[in-house]
């Protein structure tokens, strides 16, 4: 045991560490916070910015404290005068072909680079220089790009590269002209991306954000013509109060509803309502599936940057998704119709806006299987950043707002609902339907605790009614390759997958409040949002999807069952084989 | 497949046979044409001129006279180059067109093309490449056979000792026998940092890991440099033969050259070399009956200056972007594909055969007490021979200059030589007897680098020469690290101001923070190094930098943005002949009238100045 302790110096402090600890993370044992600029735990870890430099005695030159890795007898010093002028120079340079204009940028007082530039202090340029010029890239649904504002810390390549294992963009050119791109240097619409957004949430400055779209949700809610209705995603509410200040992982649910209603929205949904109608349509999807050996294993296709990806990548695998449309998309469409007859509301004046984890879910609004009677199921997406700003426009302040509940008639959901939001929920929430329904009975067995956490890929056996079901739930687009690898090459030996193109699932998304790389290495947040969300399936009363009353009375009312020809003409959708580079 | 008694019998046959190349007494009827097929003879119409001689010799009949394509002499400004051995004639400067004559009075009447005959720098004639200025002092040892073989022929190698070397330690000596007879030869690595040859060998065999890999580093990219070429492009069977001794040393089966495709002739002697070894069993399984298996492989590079960085070069050996890894881990510990790999120069792995067959001894005793054995240096700019020459370290830059060198052409003075070339500095003529070796270039703010040399009159602003470096570096930064990527430019334009009439004093003061800074934190050798040029001038010749900030005076008149040249109305005798060479028709003045020069016309070619008779034009 003991010789893996190393015992070194930081800033004349002792600290002991476990041997292969970098420099960087010795010091923050010791509470030194070293500043870091490309540096992104477990992501990208290749020591490019230089700002984390440290001297360490008797070492020629600096050493780059974010890879490399203590030694016992080490004497490290973080801030001598040599240090601290190399560090001034590189933060410099680093703004010198930076645009400056902090006051129209989204990321204003949420950028790692102006963060530390208020911590040296930086007035003035020292050397300043021509500077880098490059398009805007707006063209993709989700995603804009404005590489005037890139510092090439290239933590999106490797989120993208890396984590996704997409590569859709990489660094091109070379010297001071080297800039992140995409093949050819075409739009990011134009390629491979998926949409999942991992890249904004890894941008440390406004270089990566995504298509903000607030501004007509403005305009529809000053439209007395126009009735407008919101849902939010369940991953939204545990996730929402850290853009007002609040402790990552609280639930705001309450809170969120109020402030909707004090935003004018006519209604104020809950897409975990549209979640539970997704369990009970997949999980009798599956059953049949199931029995008939139809297409197995059967994949869930919830997750836009998933469907993409699988589209552009796998178009042979397409039949092993899931014909069930999104719990947004659902919804919506249940709003258009069941919810516009109920209420005597003409469809057309029914504008729905889904509060997302996500920027693949604009994408997905947009597809045109996505439309009934000419009309889109959903008419805007927006994402938790983009309600946070709408909240904040409007003047509201959200930590002192009291709770309110859901409206009615399509405001109850279950405890299945919730945890949709994690890696692993969608499999557990089917998996409780899957086996009432198979056994007609309604089973104690509630907790699937074999695909929680936060592992990309989960596997677990369940046996149900006799019959083992195997189960995998990957979460992460590298996992999701993972999985697809074996059922192309026949290892598969499993029934149902879940995937979530996002690592940790939509409470990761790519739409999601975004946390600092100090932050990130700091605490697990995917961990503390999922505990949040189990945590509102625990002190749910219903927890099974199959359950909601509500379900039950639109199936009775209206759909009849699941997968009835009208369930399956609002409910259901295809896919399309994708070309994953439009060059010309 | 040849067996070991098969291989000695060609090397004995073909040694007897070759005598005469390095015999100028030989015992022979034959008579071997040397052509020289560097890239320079070789762009020069070499391969016409040796076809021509073949052709002649058929048609007359001429039998017993061989001709023979080689590496190069060293004296490209005299090429194409054509020796004749055993004699040794030198004839310098050759045309297709002179084949017939050299066949005629040489070959068959047996005299002397005294008009072709080599010129030493005084202007007297010389028979043999050994009465040349240029090579008395020089000492070939990684350049050995450059010249004298046929590098597309393996016999040729064998002739003379060829992988005797790598038969001896595999057949006699010990991993660790080998490794300690290196580190006592004192060698150092020849890419530029001078790391102790035997002590990486020693540090990557210590490396644990089943697989492990020799590379050799060809990737040469220093403007003005060519001595690896030289090497590959010579005596290909060299490198290879001290890889697979490196290889065996530290437990490698497998090695890579990664070389510029910008080198098509090097690229390709160097395929048939390791197609001839592997015909020959040299290179494969069992190598000589022992249980050692050793491959080669080219790895062909685009191009980019930073890929002759170790770890830069090892990602693009791996298939991606040519930029470097953080160091620690070094490539002896995580190299190619993580696996603990040994790195070395071509001219490294040149002298690792004669050192084995001659004894760390004899190696050590060449050279200065820290540096041993020799230096190839590209000799270049402002110097009468022009080319490739190689030295026992310690030799002092101004043997080199004006012994071998010949000294500065028309008459002018040295002001400079740069060594070491983008990474390196300007060594000033006060420090002209200086012994060249790692320690001592160092100090002075130099280095020794990949072995350019490029020397420097007194027109030349010492100015504008660090700008071009930096033009240089900034192209060939990868833009990994920020230092190196923006600094670097931004050091750029500050040089470019001054240049340009537009800088002032806080100019200097930032180019110097920029520079100890740059190097200071940047990742890899091409960043930390960068700033050395500019390092290097403003030590020794801060004034001019002054010049240029504060009076905006350019003396060199190199910097053509501030130069105001004018007529000295004293001087002029109003002749006309600046008027006359004029390109722009700038000047002014009639019959005998004193001339004046139009400011707003002029381009400040300088045409007029050198043209002035009386000397009546000037800067200012």
């Amino acid at each position: 045991m003991e010789e893996n302790i190393v015992t070194l110096t930081i800033d004349d402090q002792e600290v002991k560490v476990k041997k292969g600890t970098t420099i960087l993370q010795a010091a923050k044992q010791a509470g030194i916070d070293i500043p870091t600029l490309c540096f992104l735990k477990d992501i990208n870890e290749v020591g490019d910015c230089r700002m984390c430099i440290v001297e360490v005695e008797g070492r020629r030159g600096f050493a780059t404290s974010c890879i490399q890795t203590v030694e016992e007898g080490m004497v490290v010093h973080t801030h001598t005068p040599n240090v601290l002028e190399a560090r001034h120079v590189i933060l410099d340079l680093i703004i010198s072909n930076h645009a400056k204009d902090c006051l129209t940028c989204t990321r204003s007082g949420n950028c790692e680079l102006q963060a530390l530039a208020v911590k040296f202090n930086v007035l003035n340029v020292e050397f300043p220089g021509e500077m880098t010029k490059h398009k805007v890239d707006d063209l993709s649904p989700s995603i804009v790009r404005d590489f005037n504002k890139c510092i090439l810390c290239r933590r999106c390549v490797a989120a993208c590269k890396n984590v996704q294992q997409i590569g859709a963009i990489d660094c091109i050119n070379r010297g001071f002209e080297s800039c992140i791109s995409t093949v050819g240097d075409h739009s990011l619409n134009d390629v491979n991306c998926t949409n999942c957004g991992q890249c904004i949430e890894a941008c440390p400055t406004g270089a990566l954000h995504e298509k903000e779209t607030i501004d007509e949700v403005w305009v529809k809610l000053k439209d007395p013509d126009t009735h407008v209705v919101v849902q939010t995603a369940p991953a939204v509410r545990v996730a929402l109060g850290e853009e007002f200040g609040m402790p990552i992982g609280t639930n705001v649910t309450g809170k969120m509803v109020t402030a909707l209603k004090r935003l004018g929205f006519d209604k104020v949904f809950d897409t975990n309502t549209g979640a539970d109608f997704t369990i009970m349509e997949e999980a009798h999807e599956f059953i049949e599936r199931f029995q008939a050996n139809d297409n197995l294993p059967m994949i869930t296709s919830c997750s836009p940057g998933w469907i993409k990806y699988i589209e552009m990548n796998y178009p042979e695998l397409l039949p092993h998704l899931s014909s069930c449309k999104s719990p947004h998309q659902m919804f919506g469409a249940l709003l258009k119709t069941y919810y516009a007859k109920k209420e005597g509301i003409e469809p057309e004046k029914i504008y729905v806006v889904s509060v997302m984890p996500c920027i693949a879910k604009k994408f997905e609004s947009k597809r045109p299987e996505m439309k009934n009677n000419g009309l889109y199921d959903v008419d805007n997406v927006i994402t938790t950043r983009e309600l946070s700003r709408m909240i904040k426009q409007a003047n509201i302040e959200f930590t002192k707002l009291e709770d309110s509940k859901f409206d009615n008639p399509m405001g109850e959901a279950t405890g299945a609902a919730a945890i949709f939001g994690t890696t692993g929920g969608v499999m557990e929430a089917a998996l409780r339907t899957a086996q009432d329904v198979l056994t007609g009975e309604d089973l104690d067995r509630i907790n699937f605790e074999q695909v929680r956490g936060g592992e990309g890929i989960k596997r677990a056996t369940v046996n149900i009614a006799g019959k083992d079901i195997k189960v995998v739930a990957a979460s992460g687009l590298a996992n999701a390759r993972k999985i697809l690898e074996e059922i192309k090459s026949g290892k598969a030996d499993y029934q149902f997958v879940e995937i979530m193109a996002c690592p940790g699932g939509c409470i990761m998304g790519g739409g999601q409040p975004i946390k600092s790389s100090k932050i990130r290495s700091e605490v697990d947040v995917r961990k503390l949002r999922a505990d949040a969300l189990y945590s509102i399936d625990e002190k749910s009363t219903i927890r099974k999807s199959h359950e909601n009353p509500i379900l039950k009375k639109i199936y009775e009312e209206y759909l009849e069952k699941p997968g009835s020809y009208r369930a399956h003409k609002l409910l259901h959708t295809h896919y399309q084989a994708r070309e994953k580079y439009k060059l010309n | 497949m040849k067996s070991l008694e098969e291989l000695h019998k060609i090397r004995e046959m073909k040694r007897k046979e070759l005598d005469l190349r390095v015999n100028t007494k030989a015992d022979t009827r034959e008579k071997h044409i040397l052509v020289c097929h560097g890239t320079g003879c070789t762009s020069s119409k070499s391969p016409e001129i040796l076809e021509n001689f073949r052709r002649i010799l058929k048609e007359k009949n001429i039998e017993n006279v061989r001709v023979i394509k080689t590496g190069c002499f060293g004296l490209c400004a005299k090429g194409p180059i054509v020796i004749i051995r055993p004699e040794d004639t030198f004839y310098a400067m050759v045309t297709p067109e002179d084949c017939e004559e050299i066949i005629q009075t040489h070959i068959i009447e047996g005299n002397k093309v005294e008009r072709l005959l080599c010129k030493d720098i005084d202007g007297t004639k010389v028979n043999s490449l050994d009465e040349l200025n240029f090579y008395k002092k020089q000492k070939r040892i990684a350049l050995k056979n450059c010249g004298v073989i046929n590098p597309e022929n393996i016999d040729e190698y064998l002739a003379f000792n060829g992988y005797q070397a790598l038969e001896r330690v595999l057949r006699e000596m010990t991993r660790d026998e080998v490794i300690e007879l290196i580190k006592k030869s004192g060698l150092r690595g020849r890419g530029g940092a001078g790391f102790p040859t035997g002590k990486k060998w020693e540090l990557t065999k210590a490396s644990e890991g089943e697989q492990k890999y020799v590379v050799c580093n060809a990737d040469e990219g220093d403007p003005g440099a060519f001595m690896d070429r030289s090497i590959l492009e010579g005596d290909p069977h060299s490198v290879l033969e001290a890889m697979a001794i490196a290889a065996y040393c530290i437990g490698a089966n497998k090695g890579y050259i990664y070389v510029r495709a910008e080198y098509p002739i090097a690229v390709k002697r160097l395929q048939i070399a390791i197609d001839q070894a592997k015909d020959y069993g040299i290179l494969g399984n069992n190598i000589f009956g022992t249980d050692f298996n050793f491959d080669i492989e080219i790895r062909l590079g685009a191009g980019a200056f930073v890929c002759g960085e170790e770890t830069a070069l090892l990602e693009s050996i791996e298939g991606r972007r040519g930029q470097p890894r953080v160091k620690p881990p070094y490539p002896a510990q995580s190299g190619l594909w993580g696996k603990p790999t040994l790195i070395n120069n071509v001219e490294t792995y040149a002298n690792i055969a004669q050192i084995i067959l001659n004894g760390p001894d004899w190696y050590s005793s060449i050279g200065t007490e820290n540096s041993k054995g020799t230096k190839v240096f590209e000799l270049g700019g402002n110097v009468n021979n022009i080319g490739l020459v190689e030295v026992p370290m310690g030799t002092t830059l101004r043997e080199i200059v004006y012994d071998i060198g010949g000294g500065i052409p028309n008459g002018r003075k040295f002001k400079a030589a740069q060594t070491g070339g983008p990474s390196g500095g300007c060594i000033p003529k006060e420090h002209l007897d200086t012994p060249i070796d790692y320690e001592s270039l160092k100090e002075i703010g130099s280095m020794m680098g990949s072995g350019g040399l490029i020397v420097m009159d007194d027109t030349k602003c010492m100015v504008s020469l660090a700008k071009f470096y930096l033009e240089f570096t900034v192209s060939e930064s990868c833009g990994k690290c920020t230092p190196c990527r923006i600094g670097t430019k931004r050091m750029l334009e500050i040089l470019e101001k001054l240049c340009n009439g537009e800088g002032s004093e806080l100019d200097i003061y930032k180019l110097e923070k920029l520079a100890v800074n740059i190097q200071k934190a940047s990742i890899c050798g091409l960043g930390q190094s960068a700033p050395n040029p500019v390092i290097s001038t403003l030590k020794y010749f801060r004034e001019e930098f002054r010049e240029h900030a504060i009076a905006k005076e350019c003396k060199a008149l190199e910097c053509k943005a501030m130069a105001k040249i004018t007529v000295d109305a004293e001087k002029c005798k109003g002749c006309g002949l600046c008027q006359k060479h004029c390109p722009v028709n700038a000047i002014e003045g009639e019959g005998r009238e004193k001339r004046i020069i139009n400011q707003e016309k002029c381009i400040k070619c300088g045409t007029c100045l050198t043209n002035c008779p009386f000397h009546a034009i000037g800067n200012g």
